[in-house]
């Protein structure tokens, strides 16, 4: 198991190698260039200053040179310096990373066990009143667009209702955990509503498979009742692949948090790259789509942990 | 004679279908004394094993169960689920065919034989339950039954695993066991091996078997009485050496000319042409489009089950000709 | 028999399969050893029947003989000719095979007649109406209606399904045919029908077969010799009526005596205890030591080589001890 985690990690920290030298090119071939829009804002710079310019940010050397410097710092903590936010780039990241992971944790488990529980009901009669009721639900959720369902939240509840706020993450002057929640209430249904109509769908799946499965079949014939039946004997198997789908599905979602943020105009890691690409910030840019990497690699190693942990039949090693 | 254990008279089990009802048994009529086997063979389609899941209440959900099924001389077709999940697993357990998909892979053997104690016993707790399991694993035969608790059902043999279903099926002691199919997967020699357990325990625990096979040898092996269906519709019932010494129906006949038999080789097998009709056909005997037999009669009444000789009882115009 | 030219034989033939591990922090490494040091030979238009319980290596074996799987060693001849990738193109066309399962094994979107043609299509042999015609009559040879050829796989049971199957390996007309288990998915009463098509096709065609089944009973109707496998290794080759007569190696006779016969009630007291270990972790010496009621220290170490049983010439057994 240890040996299984560490060769994971160890393929991760190579895949986030490459990744990191594929984004850094691609940065490259962006158009615009940082020495120019430095020097758009400046009537008197010359040519000669703006080669200058170049020479001290180092951006006259080739693409594999500069990438080895970048690197180099990388590793030992340096991220360099942010262009846009004149700070270092690891201090603009990190309340906006944070505000992101606490948008995707919350809303990945209001997401999971939601559509554990419709996912179950209606895997207990498939074709039946309810099952219709929870499929309809689950194909508003996959066919409704993040954008346009955050839009309809803001109309009803923020505009109409007053209920929650439309936009940010807190009231200035109010520092209170509820005005806190308040601000989180719409952006987590927002994203938990997109997610659960394709975790719900799966899980109705797997559950209809495992209830005709002939283990439980054998569990009934033992005398267990109803409720045993579907919540030890056949929930516990249909859990293995839904975990897996899920725990893959946590990698994107964090292209949903991207929008959300977007929509409720919330300061998190989507507004931010979106910002840094715009404005030419290559070091924002650049770190902030690692982390997005980042973030996918790990949940997909927990995965794989889940996993092996929920079925025995599987051994990592 | 003992008092039969069970006794089942005119049982069937419908589905709805296009509008009406489809039938897949009807008229199911027969008794088990404790101590005996009987075996249950026909070929897919015929409707034994629905005989079965009917026993312990377990037809699938659009299904409907009529007739009498009689249990220690208590009426089960009708019962509550709370009566059905007493009884099930504790006076009558089940053996399915295919030991790997019957045992829930994600749980130790150990738990899931001390999940019937734990079910049916009054006070039985998990960790008692579990120290039980492995006695029961020794009863049938595992060797380093402790391990082999502790293990989960990928980890053993097939034959390894028949056996811990076994186990599972013994643990609170039943007076019946219905067994459907369980060695059809298993190998030759794993098979012999089952057969034997199951004989075994039976003359330990006095307990009736149904055993259900498509394969006349491996019941001829075990039962005591036999009964033949064919589409629904038990067509003979009779003690084992009568059966195979006087057959009489024409399906019956058929179907022991038909297995190849290791010791005799012969030019041609004999056959029984055409297959299995699909759904009710309507009057008549059920048999009579693939019967070397068959005349007008035959496709216009169906035959009644008739005692031939002493407990030899077949359902057949002709089977006396 | 002996007369008959050799048309496929298997020398030394090894087929092992790599589960992965070794390597880079990869742990143990596990190789299943499906078959090992297998040689047997079939002559022109007879029937070789490979038997074995499941987890014997008989399938993959029957995959090696057409192609599907190349071995890990020894070589495989066709006609004389040693198999290599030049020499399989050709040879592909006379070695076909029919699987065990006739639900899974015909593609469901496709129509009869195009199922049948198929092996003629790929090697663009004759015309679309020549191909044609050749379903056609194939369909009538292996007993199926006529109209057969404009249905769909599902609209059959699986009796027509395998004789479909069968036309279908019958189609580029093969000097062999490889049939992986081709009862054990069907009833009883159809059995009997396939075996005696089979039968017939052979008389008509001259072709050879090779039959694998775990079924001995089976294989006593059928074939002309037996191969017995037990964990991957040929324990016993032998013509049918010797190898029934007297089972020469103690798996055979175990094999043969756990057979269920009608109306003969079953001596208790089975003939071999425990089971075939895993082909991941075979044991040393004779594959069969550790369930062989006549198993000695010598059994332990050396691994028997296949050779005459006392005064039976032509029946081989891999045993120090057979009888």
């Amino acid at each position: 198991m240890a040996r299984f985690i560490l060769r994971r990690i160890l393929q991760a920290a190579f895949v986030l190698l490459v990744m990191s030298f594929v984004i850094y090119s691609l940065i490259g071939l962006m158009p615009g260039d940082p020495i120019d829009i430095m020097i758009a804002s400046n009537p008197g710079a010359t040519p000669e200053l703006a080669a200058a310019l170049r020479k001290i940010y180092g951006l006259d050397q080739p693409l594999l040179s500069r990438y080895g410097h970048w690197l180099w710092a990388a590793v030992q903590g340096d991220f360099g310096y942010s262009r846009l936010h004149s700070a270092p780039v690891l201090a603009v990241l990190a309340p906006a990373l944070w505000q992101t992971c606490k948008l995707m944790l919350i809303s990945f488990t209001a997401a999971v066990l939601l559509a554990f529980a419709l996912g179950i009901v209606a895997a207990l009669r498939p074709g039946g009143p309810v099952d219709a009721l929870i499929s309809l639900f689950a194909f508003a959720g996959i066919s409704v667009p993040v954008f346009w369902l955050a839009l309809m939240m803001i109309l009803v509840f923020a505009v109409d209702l007053h209920w929650f706020p439309a936009s940010g993450i807190a009231t200035v002057g109010d520092g209170s955990i509820r005005d806190y929640a308040r601000h989180m209430v719409m952006p987590v249904i927002t994203l938990a509503l997109a997610q659960t109509g394709g975790f719900t769908r799966f899980v109705r799946a797997s559950m209809i498979e495992s209830l005709r499965s002939d283990h439980v079949r054998t569990a009934r014939a033992k005398g267990a009742g109803e409720g045993r039946v579907v919540l030890v004997h056949a929930f516990r198997t249909a859990l293995i692949p839904v975990v897996t789908v899920m725990a893959l599905n946590f990698g994107s979602l964090f292209g949903g948090a991207l929008l959300t943020e977007t929509m409720f105009a919330q300061p998190g890691m989507g507004k931010m790259i979106y910002d840094s690409i715009l404005g030419n910030d290559y070091n924002l840019a650049l770190t902030g789509l690692l982390f997005a990497t980042l973030v996918t690699l790990l949940s997909n190693l927990l995965a794989d942990i889940a996993y092996g942990w929920l079925d025995p039949r599987i051994t990592l090693a | 004679m003992t008092a039969p254990l069970l006794e089942v008279t005119d049982l069937g089990v419908s589905f709805p279908h296009a509008g009406g009802r489809h039938r897949v048994v009807a008229g199911i009529s027969y008794a088990l004394a404790p101590g005996r086997t009987l075996g249950v063979v026909g070929e897919s389609g015929c409707g034994k094993s629905v005989t079965a899941l009917a026993l312990v209440g377990l037809v699938p959900a659009p299904g409907h169960v009529e007739g009498s099924i009689r249990f220690d001389g208590r009426e089960l077709v009708g019962q509550s689920h709370a009566a059905w999940r007493a009884l099930r697993g504790a006076d009558i357990a089940m053996v399915f065919q295919e030991p790997m998909t019957a045992l829930n892979p994600v749980m130790t053997i150990g738990r899931q034989i001390a999940e019937s104690l734990v079910l049916h016993r009054d006070g039985m707790g998990w960790r008692e339950g579990e120290r039980e399991a492995v006695g029961l694993l020794e009863a049938v035969g595992i060797n380093a039954p402790r391990d082999r608790a502790r293990a989960y059902p990928h980890q053993l043999s097939g034959g390894m695993r028949q056996r811990a279903v076994i186990a599972m099926a013994l643990a609170c002691g039943p007076r019946l066991l219905v067994a459907d199919e369980p060695t059809t997967a298993l190998d030759v020699t794993i098979q012999a091996q089952i057969l034997d357990l199951l004989q075994d325990l039976q003359d330990r625990t006095g307990m009736a078997i149904q055993f259900i096979s498509h394969n006349l040898a491996v019941v001829s092996a075990i039962a005591h009485d036999i009964i033949v269906m064919y589409a629904g519709r038990i067509v003979e019932r009779a003690p084992v050496e009568a059966l195979f010494a006087h057959p009489l129906h024409p399906y019956t006949q058929g179907l022991i000319a038909t297995l190849p038999d290791p010791d005799h080789r012969v030019a041609r097998l004999p056959v029984i042409p055409g297959s299995v009709p699909d759904l009710d056909t309507g009057g008549g005997c059920r048999f009579a489009d693939r019967c070397p037999r068959a005349d007008a009669a035959c496709r216009i009444a169906e035959p009644a089950l008739v005692e031939m000789a002493p407990g030899h009882l077949v359902a057949c115009f002709k089977a006396g000709a | 028999m002996s007369a008959a030219a050799e048309l496929v034989a298997l020398d030394r033939i090894s087929v092992q399969f790599d589960l992965g591990g070794g390597g880079f922090l990869g742990g143990r490494r596990r190789v299943l050893r499906a078959a090992q040091d297998v040689s047997f030979s079939i002559a022109e238009g007879e029937t070789l029947g490979l038997v074995g319980e499941s987890g014997s290596g008989k399938s993959t074996l029957g995959n090696v003989v057409a192609g599907l799987q190349p071995p890990s060693a020894g070589t495989l001849r066709f006609r004389g000719r040693a198999m290599d990738a030049a020499t399989w193109r050709e040879a592909r066309r006379s070695i076909q095979i029919v699987f065990q399962d006739p639900f899974g094994a015909l593609d469901p979107r496709m129509p009869v007649s195009d199922i049948i043609a198929e092996p003629l299509r790929i090697r663009c042999i004759g015309s679309t109406a020549g191909r044609r015609a050749r379903a056609a009559e194939l369909v009538e040879q292996v007993g199926l209606p006529r109209d057969a050829l404009n249905r769909y796989p599902h609209e059959f049971s699986g009796g027509q399904r395998q004789r479909i199957a069968i036309a279908r390996a019958l189609a580029p007309a093969p000097a062999l045919i490889v049939a992986d288990e081709p009862l054990s998915a069907l009833d009883v009463s159809i059995q009997s029908q396939i075996l005696n098509l089979m039968k017939d096709l052979q008389e008509a065609h001259g072709l050879a077969f090779l039959f694998i089944t775990h079924d001995l009973a089976v294989v006593n109707h059928l074939v002309d010799r037996v191969a017995v496998l037990y964990l991957g290794r040929l324990v016993e080759l032998a013509p049918r009526a010797e190898l029934f007569a007297r089972p020469s190696h103690p798996y055979t006779q175990a094999l043969l005596a756990s057979v269920p016969r009608i109306g003969v009630r079953r001596h208790r007291r089975p003939a071999i205890s425990g089971e075939m270990p895993s082909p991941l972790a075979p044991p040393p010496g004779c594959v069969f030591h550790p369930r062989c009621p006549k198993a000695q220290d010598a059994c332990r170490h050396d691994v028997p080589a296949l050779a005459p049983a006392p005064g039976r010439p032509a029946q081989l057994a891999a045993c120090h001890f057979k009888d």
